[in-house]
């Protein structure tokens, strides 16, 4: 579909140049300094704050002609939003698009890193809710700042401790705090703790946006990335030991459990990389 | 230091920036200039407290008793004046001019403080045992096992049932939530103790309590206080030594039973005399 459906009322890539230059220079300065929230002027987008606003504008900001974009939400290609958004980048620019991880250079995602290891030609983008690792425990940003400025991340282990308290275990769902390169604790987005060791000398650099909370922060390639845990209770990933896809017989993956009348069924989150399986005949 | 757990020399701190009029003097028994609007909330005050030792402070509303408690944990600086630590540089140097680092980790290892109202000190999104922890995490311990075991021994020692540490103390009793903030105040274990106006707001049966608690911590664990509180009969029960504030200055400092039977100055005369 390259350059059939450009729509000329738009400047390539939707934003004009001007923006597309301020969020680059946020997303230089991120991956200068690995962790670091860089405020940028995030701008006005026709999809509404909190439905990924954060990572279009990474996305249009650095996507080119020759580029293959992979959009997946919750680790669906197909879900609404990942389709709006491939669309709204389809329209401005013209490019192809993708389910295939492999083929994709920039991939824009919700909630997920896709399973199959990404390469130093690509580039992850994830959306962000909540960039501030610390808000549940401090509410204003002057003070959130000068905690990271001197490294005090005690309020990242006291939620975690709090976290035990509750479930007996660090059970957090998602968004596990992780430390960059040792200095910044981060938040990775909701991603599974599955997903977290993914980021750890990942081979491609992976930038997380927050358009409502107007914040670029990155991790580079070959950054040593480390989930925050206690001695006594170490970091671990969700288990799904003796569990398989029902369609593509995967295990080590993410898998989502859907509730039968038969007990539950598992199948992978990541239908991509589920249907490349398939139509490679592993199933 | 002469063996001092704390020693503050020439506490001010002013709201406002003053003027001609009340830069050298301004009218007694009040701490605001009337030309200027300047609130001189504390002027030029001294203390120690020994080890050991619990210092109480009285004074009316608005005589800079909280003010003065914030500067001591921190939360407020201080316009002028020092404050030496015995932990802090062996009380050699002046810990209001530290680091914000070396301020926080002072706050966290050294003091421990229990405020007048819960809320400025549990967080209520968190439970008890995660409250109480939280001076432990922030003194840099790393081992849950060690904080649950501390957390659970101190709930113990302030009565509160072990079944109701998962509990956010935003459903527990007032009397239970100052409690909560002892237990807290005591985790990492801290020489110094500061107690602001715990047991204002209480029932009576409740203040008795937690009275009780403080007076056998004082017995016990034989840790430096600094009590600050308008109720004279909390200042006899407990403080070893008295400071008289009016108007942010210290009219009177001595021996609690002397400055109780036999006051000196007018305005402590006055004081004691109105509730007794």
């Amino acid at each position: 579909m390259s350059g059939a459906g450009l729509n000329p009322l738009y400047n390539f890539a939707f934003f004009d140049e001007g923006s597309k230059r301020e969020i680059r220079r946020a997303t230089l300065k991120a991956l200068a300094i690995p962790g670091y929230q860089v405020p940028f002027a995030s701008r006005e987008m026709p999809i509404a704050r909190g439905w990924g606003t954060g990572g279009l504008q990474l996305t249009l900001s650095l996507v080119g002609r020759s580029d293959v974009l992979k959009v997946i939400d919750q680790g669906a290609d197909e879900s609404v939003n990942a389709v709006s958004i491939k669309k709204l980048v389809c329209d401005t620019t013209g490019i192809a698009v993708t389910d295939l991880t492999g083929e994709a250079t920039l991939i824009q995602s919700r909630h997920r890193i896709p399973e199959q290891p990404l390469t130093e030609d690509q580039i992850l983008v994830l959306q962000v809710p909540i960039p501030e690792p610390l808000r549940t425990v401090e509410p204003k940003e002057a003070v959130t700042k000068r905690l990271h400025a001197e490294a005090e991340y005690s309020g990242a282990y006291l939620l975690l401790f709090e976290e035990i308290q509750r479930y007996g275990t660090l059970a957090g769902g998602s968004d596990h705090p992780v430390t960059v390169a040792g200095r910044y604790v981060m938040a990775p987005s909701p991603i599974p703790r599955f997903d977290n060791p993914k980021l750890h000398f990942s081979r491609a650099p992976v930038l997380l946006g927050a358009g409502r909370e107007k914040k670029i922060y990155a991790v580079p390639p070959f950054t040593p990335v480390v989930s925050l845990a206690f001695e006594d209770y170490p970091f671990r990933v969700e288990s799904f030991e003796g569990k398989q896809c029902r369609f593509c017989g995967a295990r080590e993956v993410y898998l989502d459990e859907i509730p039968g009348e038969d007990g539950a069924v598992f199948q992978c989150n990541d239908t991509g990389y589920c249907r490349s399986r398939q139509a490679g005949g592993q199933a | 230091m002469n063996g001092n757990l704390l020693r503050v020399e020439g506490l001010t701190r002013t709201f406002g920036t003053g003027c001609r009029h009340c830069v050298d003097g301004r009218p007694a028994r009040t701490n605001h200039c009337p030309r200027c609007g300047t609130v001189y909330a504390l002027d030029d005050v001294s203390f120690e407290v020994r080890p050991h030792e619990v210092l109480g402070i009285v004074g009316e509303s608005g005589s800079g008793k909280s003010t003065l408690m914030k500067c001591l944990y921190f939360d407020q600086e201080p316009t002028a004046g020092s404050l030496f630590l015995q932990a802090h540089d062996g009380g050699n140097s002046d810990a209001w001019a530290a680091s914000d680092q070396a301020r926080r980790r002072l706050r966290h290892t050294v003091l421990g403080m229990v405020y007048q109202n819960p809320v400025d000190g549990l967080k209520m999104n968190l439970s008890a045992m995660a409250n109480i922890a939280e001076k432990l995490i922030a003194a840099g311990e790393r081992r849950v096992k060690t904080m649950e075991d501390r957390a659970l021994e101190l709930l113990d020692a302030v009565s509160i049932p072990s079944a109701r540490r998962h509990e956010s103390p935003s459903r527990f009793s007032g009397g239970m939530q100052q409690r909560v903030q002892i237990a807290k105040a005591l985790s990492s274990r801290p020489p110094l103790l500061l107690l602001d106006e715990v047991t204002t707001g209480l029932d009576l049966s409740v203040q008795a309590k937690v009275l009780d608690l403080i007076r056998n911590l004082k017995r016990q664990l034989g840790i430096g206080m600094v009590l600050v509180s308008h109720d004279l009969a909390v200042i006899r029960m407990l403080a070893d030594r008295t400071l008289v504030l009016l108007a942010g200055r210290v009219v009177e400092e001595g021996l609690t039973d002397q400055i109780l039977e036999d006051p000196q100055d007018a305005y402590t005369q006055e004081l004691v005399h109105s509730l007794l």
